[in-house]
Parts: C-alpha cells; sequence; structure tokens
C-alpha cells in the first residue's frame, strides 16, 4: 500500500481510539473538576463496562443487537452504581482530602480489578457487534487519474458507528452541562463548593451523581470498544493513562480542552502506532504529558488563573 | 531512659533480634524474611520521602528498577563482578532520581503524583522497548557463579539472609541518624509547613532534592540487592505495582516512623503471601488494605502504637 492510503487508514483508527478516549476522559475531567478528586480507578470503571457488556451479551443472546442495546443501558448503570458506592463508602468518609482519596482510589482499583478478575476469569472475551460490514474506501490514483479501491484500505461500518455515537454522546453531554438545570449546578459547585451549598444545592448529592455520572460515561465508551477489542480485567490500564494525559493536556477540569486534547492524543497514538511500535508511541506520550505538568501545570489550553 | 537512648535500644533490638532470626527460622520463613528485609530496606527509602518530607510518590519503582537494572546489565552484559555491579546500580538510582527530582519538584501535591507516575511508566515501557537487552517482562536470570562477593556465594541461603540483613541494617540506621540530625528535622518542617519552613530561611528545594535522591538511592541500593541476592532482574519490578507496595507498606507500618516500613512489609508480605495461596486474586487484599487504612488507620500500625502507649517512639 503507498503512504496515502495507509494513512488514511492510520488516521481511521485512531478516530475511533480519540473517540472513545474523548469519553473516557471527559468522566475523568468532569469528575476532576466537579470534585477535585483524582479518580484512579476510572480505568476500572472502564473495564466493568466492557465485562458488564459481555455478561449482557451473553445473557441476552438472540441478537447481538438487542445485546448490545441492553448493555448500553445496563453497563453505565452498574458502573454508576458501582462509583455512588464507592463515593458513598469512601470518599466522602475522608473528606475528599486529594492525597487520601488517590491512595484510596488505588485500593478501589485493585478491589474493582481482582474482583473481576475471581468473578469473570483472565480470559479475555469477545463480543459480538450489532453489525458489521466491510466498507472499502477509494483512493485517488493521480498518475492513472482515477479513482480505484487499494487492497486492505477499508473499514467497518461499526467503527464509523463508534465515531459517529461518541459524537452524539458528547454533544449530549455538552447540552446536558449547558442547558439544563443538572448542569448548572454542577457547574455552580464547580465553581464554588462553598456558595454552591449556601444556596440550597446539596452538594453532596451532587458528588455522588458527579462521580457515578464520570463512572458511567467510562463504561460507555466500554461499552462501545468492546466488539473492537475484548473484554478483559487487566483492560482498564491503558484507558487511565491515556485519560490521564488527555486531562492534564487539554488543562485539568476544563471539559473542552479535554476533547480537543482527546482528538489530538487519540489520532497521534493510532497513527504512530501505525508507523512505529504503540510501545514506542505511548513512552513519547508520557514523556510528553510529565513534561507538560512540570512546565506548563495549567495544561497546553487551560488558563493560568485557576 | 531518655527518648534517645530508647530509640537506640528499639533498633539495636530489632538488627539483634533479625540476627537471632538467622539461625532460629525454618526453611520457608527464612527465605521470606531475607526477602522482607530487601523489601523493608526499599519500604525505608519510599519512607524517608513519604514519610517524612510528606511528598507522595507513585513512581518509586522507577528507581528501585534502575538500581536492579543497572547493576545486572553490567553484570550480563559488562562482565562487571558482583560488588562494583551493586554500586552502579545504586549510581544509577541516584542520577535517575537527582533528574527526576529536578523536573518533578516543580510540581507540589497531586501534580507531584502524577509527574512520578508519568515518569515510572515512561521507565517501565522504556525497558520493555528495549526488550533485546532487558528482556522485558521475561526478564532474565543472573547465574550463581557470578553472584558472589569476595567468595561468599550469594545464592547460599544464610549468606543471603545476612547480606539482607547488613543492607537492612545499614538503612535503618543510617535513616534513624538522619531523622536525629539538623537535616532530619527540617525535612519534618517541610512536611508540616513547607512555607514557615522557607520563612525561617531553609532552602526547602535544596532540602526536598536532598529526600528525593536519598530515597532514590536507598530504594535503588534495595533493587540492586533484590536482584543480586535473588539472581533474577524482569520488568514486572519497574511496574506501577511495585511503586504502589512501597506506600502500602509504609502506610500499614506507619509513614514517618522508623520501624513502620519493617512492619508494614513484614505484615503485608505475609498477607499477600497467605492469601495468594488461596485465589490468584491476591491484590485484592492490597486494595481492601489501601481502603481500610485511608479510612481508619491514616497513622499505620507503628503510627497507632506511638499515639498511643509510647510518645517516644522515632
Amino acid at each position: 500500500m503507498d503512504f496515502g492510503p495507509y494513512l488514511l487508514l492510520a488516521s481511521l483508527e485512531g478516530a475511533v481510539g480519540a473517540a472513545v478516549l474523548a469519553l473516557t476522559a471527559v468522566g475523568l475531567s468532569l469528575v476532576f473538576g466537579v470534585m477535585r478528586v483524582v479518580n484512579v480507578a476510572h480505568g476500572e470503571f472502564y473495564m466493568i463496562g466492557a465485562v458488564v457488556a459481555w455478561f449482557v451479551a451473553t445473557t441476552v443472546g438472540t441478537h447481538p443487537a438487542l445485546g448490545f442495546i441492553a448493555a448500553l443501558i445496563v453497563a453505565p448503570l452498574v458502573a454508576a452504581i458501582i462509583a455512588i458506592a464507592a463515593d458513598r463508602l469512601v470518599l466522602k468518609r475522608v473528606n475528599y482530602d486529594p492525597e487520601a482519596t488517590i491512595v484510596a482510589t488505588i485500593g478501589i482499583l485493585y478491589i474493582i480489578q481482582q474482583a473481576a478478575l475471581m468473578g469473570y476469569g483472565p480470559e479475555a472475551r469477545p463480543v459480538e457487534p450489532p453489525f458489521n460490514h466491510r466498507i472499502a474506501l477509494p483512493w485517488y490514483d493521480f498518475q492513472a487519474g482515477e479513482w480505484f479501491y487499494p487492497w486492505g484500505l477499508g473499514t467497518t461500518s461499526y467503527k464509523l458507528f463508534v465515531i459517529a455515537a461518541a459524537i452524539v454522546l458528547l454533544l449530549g453531554f455538552w447540552a446536558l452541562m449547558t442547558r439544563t438545570k443538572v448542569g448548572l449546578i454542577m457547574r455552580a459547585t464547580q465553581l464554588d463548593w462553598d456558595m454552591a451549598q449556601a444556596f440550597g444545592i446539596p452538594v453532596d448529592r451532587v458528588y455522588a451523581l458527579v462521580f457515578g455520572f464520570g463512572a458511567a460515561l467510562a463504561a460507555l465508551a466500554a461499552v462501545l470498544i468492546v466488539p473492537i477489542q475484548q473484554a478483559h480485567y487487566l483492560m482498564g490500564g491503558d484507558p487511565l493513562l491515556l485519560s490521564f494525559i488527555v486531562v492534564i493536556i487539554g488543562g485539568l477540569g476544563s471539559v473542552r480542552g479535554t476533547v480537543v486534547a482527546a482528538i489530538l492524543i487519540g489520532m497521534s497514538d493510532g497513527i504512530i502506532s501505525v508507523f512505529f511500535t504503540p510501545t514506542l508511541a505511548k513512552i513519547i506520550a508520557t514523556m510528553v504529558v510529565a513534561l507538560v505538568l512540570v512546565f506548563r501545570p495549567q495544561g497546553l489550553f487551560g488558563t493560568k488563573a485557576a | 531512659m531518655s527518648a534517645a537512648q530508647k530509640s537506640l535500644a528499639l533498633h539495636l533490638g530489632l538488627i539483634g533480634g533479625l540476627f537471632a532470626l538467622a539461625f532460629i527460622l525454618p526453611t520457608y520463613h527464612h527465605g521470606n524474611f531475607a526477602r522482607i528485609m530487601v523489601l523493608a530496606t526499599y519500604a525505608i527509602g519510599y519512607n524517608v520521602l513519604f514519610g517524612y518530607t510528606g511528598l507522595l510518590s507513585l513512581g518509586h519503582a522507577m528507581f528501585f528498577a534502575a538500581g536492579m537494572y543497572g547493576m545486572g546489565l553490567a553484570m550480563q552484559y559488562g562482565g562487571v563482578p558482583a560488588l562494583p555491579a551493586l554500586f552502579l546500580g545504586i549510581i544509577a538510582a541516584t542520577i535517575l532520581a537527582a533528574v527526576v527530582a529536578v523536573l518533578a519538584l516543580r510540581t507540589i501535591g497531586v501534580a507531584f503524583m502524577i509527574v512520578t507516575l508519568m515518569f515510572a511508566q515512561t521507565g517501565f515501557l522504556t525497558i520493555l522497548y528495549f526488550g533485546e537487552w532487558t528482556r522485558g517482562d521475561e526478564g532474565f536470570v543472573l547465574q550463581q557463579k557470578v553472584r558472589q562477593i569476595a567468595g561468599l556465594d550469594l545464592s547460599d541461603p544464610m549468606t543471603r539472609y545476612l547480606a539482607a540483613w547488613v543492607l537492612f541494617s545499614v538503612a535503618l540506621l543510617a535513616t534513624a541518624r538522619m531523622m536525629h540530625v539538623a537535616f532530619g528535622g527540617v525535612l519534618v518542617a517541610i512536611r508540616e509547613n513547607e512555607e514557615r519552613t522557607r520563612m525561617l530561611g531553609y532552602n526547602v528545594f535544596a532540602h526536598k532534592f536532598a529526600a528525593v535522591v536519598i530515597s532514590g538511592a536507598i530504594a535503588g541500593a534495595a533493587g540492586a540487592a533484590y536482584g543480586l541476592l535473588f539472581g533474577y532482574v524482569g520488568a514486572t519490578f519497574a511496574s506501577v505495582q511495585y511503586s504502589i507496595f512501597p506506600l502500602l507498606w509504609v502506610l500499614l507500618g506507619g509513614a514517618g516512623t522508623t520501624i513502620g516500613p519493617f512492619i508494614g512489609a513484614l505484615f503485608m508480605f505475609y498477607l499477600i503471601d497467605y492469601s495468594s495461596g488461596l485465589t490468584s486474586a491476591y491484590m485484592l487484599i492490597a486494595g481492601v488494605a489501601l481502603v481500610l487504612l485511608t479510612l481508619f488507620a491514616r497513622a499505620g500500625i507503628a503510627g497507632e502504637i506511638k499515639r498511643r502507649w509510647a510518645p517516644w517512639l522515632p
């Protein structure tokens, strides 16, 4: 394959990754923005989403689409309930002290991960996509002056659906945050916790809601990706790392910056992974993010006053 | 007895007790204790930064691994004898700690944790990337014939135990001494109130820098010794899990106490050893312990003893 079609293929793979990453990272960013909690267990909620999707898909079992739709509803709910329980039982009791919450969420990470190992097992299991048509993509041959279909250049309808679904969900999230009362309450809590409480906003309940909502977003992202990847109890590590990178590059707590950074990081991760090794891509990304945190703690897109 | 005499007696008692155990313990626990003493040394290094200086690092595995690989690669490919290789490992960890300190100390609080985590992750991935030499997750074995210092065979259980004992004793006494002199006092002052310490005219950055380097060097010494004594060098020791372990040990044993790291490593080692016999999901214990400690016993075992019964505890 020539360089051009190859790059297009890499960009498509990158776009799928970016779409899922944006959803996961927005969840992490929301939790950090509103609660000032660095949720190290975020990747495990992603894993819960994938594992629950597998359970639902195998239980419903009539048509893959039916199982998929059921998973889209059940998986985020399960993740949200576990997250809210974690918030009530642990995070609230340490008063959201930054260092204590990090240590506690590391603990929650291991509890969820190891519980999945016991309940679900060490195998990686596939989930059948609801639909999956191969779509060959054309490429313009400048020398011959005509369109043709290079061998191997193609995608599937499901991958395009993932990108579209992520865009719809992100727009929905944006509308929720800016156009509804719930969003207003969340933003008010983010801006000034004390003042929000003084105005009668039940900050406790908002925190639980936000933590659950953040987890649900990660689980949704996993339900979308699990027909392409497989469900595995250790799958939470990579999305956690990438989400961290995205949230930091985008500016801690800024949702808009997070989406921009997710597209940037997801695309470049996909493209670098195709041309070089995934390990090298991750080394570069982690190193860059550490240096961004050191030299530009407000993020690349954040403003200084934070 | 004054507090200083009591703490000296405690440290010498612990060291003496561990020496006596070398000749008493049954084979299985004898091996475990050798391992625990090396891991406790790692925890002592971690405690210098976390317990005394108040800086929570989530990336100490990189120093442990730098020591281990600095030693292991020099022996495997450079043909360096064991003792110089051990020092090469410590030097490698010290240099890495200095570089990390210069960069990471520009950040504070949560950002410091994430930066150290990211650096450690970069280190782990770099080890995987150069898998041709490091053998990645698989690791490599150091042959028994090269694991000798001055004719002593380090693969022999008794020699190994005593080598681990020497390492642990030196680390324990050195840090106990460090916390006794003015330098240690400044570290604690930084932990309690950084701004006020600066106001009093202390160079906060220089002290924090020294704390990171000392902490990294001790962690590196533990890593190098672990590789040398147990004859195995692998990327697992650079993974996130090995950054979490020292945090867990120190939290469990008691952050900011001299004997806390040993107590924590001892308890956790046996807890995980016991539960891994029951289930493959033994890290569940680590998770539950972390959550329970943050909820109910922030001071850890030695910290609680100090608070309730023995305020003199160092």
